[in-house]
């Protein structure tokens, strides 16, 4: 349901102000949320000084470089450093977008960073992301075949591998499902971009032979038909995919096959 | 589906911290105009239905409605059609599967902002 405002115990406080390194002349401010589960606080945002003539280019620069050597309690997931993973998807200026691809030049003023919106925070900048991948898990992102498993492989025209650009890329890092006011508010029942992107993608594989059993599955008010083309997605994701289309095709693939 | 509220975990912040995207307020006007027009027309039905009941209440509500405010809100109630109308308009082309690149949705959106003021002064002016 909306709800427009944050539960008590996730109302952001201001948090510690860190020193400023010595001697920089280049300095950024850095205010970054932080929630510690042991402590029994309120998330609170913290604020960091860098010498970014000492820094990397990548917002996850940044932040590695404070881990290292300012504050090392400060928790968050990274792992290629290249836009590959999905791992270090977080709220950062306003939009969701990875850390390691997003340049600090991009910025105007301050870096703010949050974790993904409207998420369970594990720690820090760390949402919980189960039922994310249990949504995922549900639209059956894998091959489904009924005619007998040919001798060498199932293949697949040029043109019909075609359709499958602008979906395969996705990796899953969340950005564009926590953009969506919808998921926001109905994210236990709506699907959300990601795994909807996901579902287009197998639904038109010309492999599959499961399309019928794909579109009965998403023929719910909730699972497919709560977007309502904000195209937050679209906008935010960080590898320039179109969520909103995908989701589009699928309704419109709906409509057709009732003629 | 899965338990995801384990211990006291906080919700990170949403509304609060997310930038207002074109494509975002648009989508969010179509709805905010959809409802005040209902208010609108209620207020219209009432007015009908004051001429109904006599002359006496007729002058009191016809006098509201035609005052400064009422003059206004009649006004923003135009132009909520307007914008409710070209939206309409957008989602119908988004419908049949065309106009979803960012660009072109962002450019329509700018469309009816604009084309739902445009509109809503000529209407007035001719009215």
């Amino acid at each position: 349901m909306v709800q427009f405002k944050l539960p008590k115990n996730s109302t952001v406080r201001v948090g510690k102000t860190w020193p400023k390194p010595e001697g920089a002349t280049n300095v950024r401010k850095f205010q970054i949320y932080r929630w510690n589960p042991d402590d029994g606080e309120n998330p609170r945002v913290d604020t960091y000084f860098l010498d970014m003539d000492k820094c990397g280019p990548m917002v996850l620069d940044a932040l590695i470089k404070i881990k290292n050597e300012i504050d090392p309690t400060l928790t968050f997931r990274r792992s290629c450093r290249e836009g590959i993973c999905g791992s270090c998807a977080m709220n950062i200026d306003g939009i969701n977008t990875l850390a390691c691809i997003y340049g600090m030049d991009e910025i105007k003023g301050d870096v703010k960073i949050y974790p993904l919106p409207h998420m369970p925070v594990v720690k820090d900048l760390i949402p919980d992301l189960t039922h994310f991948y249990a949504q995922h898990a549900s639209i059956m992102p894998w091959l489904e075949t009924k005619t007998n498993r040919p001798a060498k492989e199932w293949k697949q025209s040029i043109e019909d591998r075609k359709k499958l650009d602008g979906l395969y890329e996705c990796v899953m890092c969340a950005s564009c499902s926590t953009s969506c006011p919808s998921y926001w508010w109905n994210g236990d029942r709506y699907l959300g971009p990601a795994a909807l992107l996901h579902a287009y993608r197998w639904i038109i594989d010309s492999r599959d032979e499961a399309t019928g059993e794909r579109l009965d599955q998403l023929e719910d008010p909730f699972k497919l038909y709560r977007c309502h083309t904000i195209m937050n997605c679209s906008k935010t994701c960080p590898k320039g995919l179109n969520p909103a289309k995908a989701i589009a095709s699928i309704k419109k693939m709906m409509v057709e096959r009732q003629l | 589906m899965a338990d995801v509220n384990r211990g006291n975990r906080p919700l990170s912040p949403h509304l609060q911290v997310y930038r207002p995207q074109l494509t975002s307020i648009t989508s969010i006007f179509a709805r905010i105009t959809g409802v005040a027009l209902l208010g609108a027309a209620i207020l219209v039905a009432w007015w009908f239905f004051a001429a109904s009941l006599g002359a006496g209440y007729y002058d009191v509500v016809n006098g509201l409605m035609t005052s400064f405010v009422g003059d206004v809100i009649m006004f923003l109630a135009l132009w909520a059609l307007c914008y409710h109308a070209l939206s309409g308009l957008r989602h119908l082309i988004w419908d049949i599967g065309i106009g979803l690149e960012v660009e072109t949705a962002e450019k329509m959106g700018i469309g009816v902002i604009v084309g739902s003021v445009v509109l809503a002064i000529i209407v007035a002016l001719i009215v």
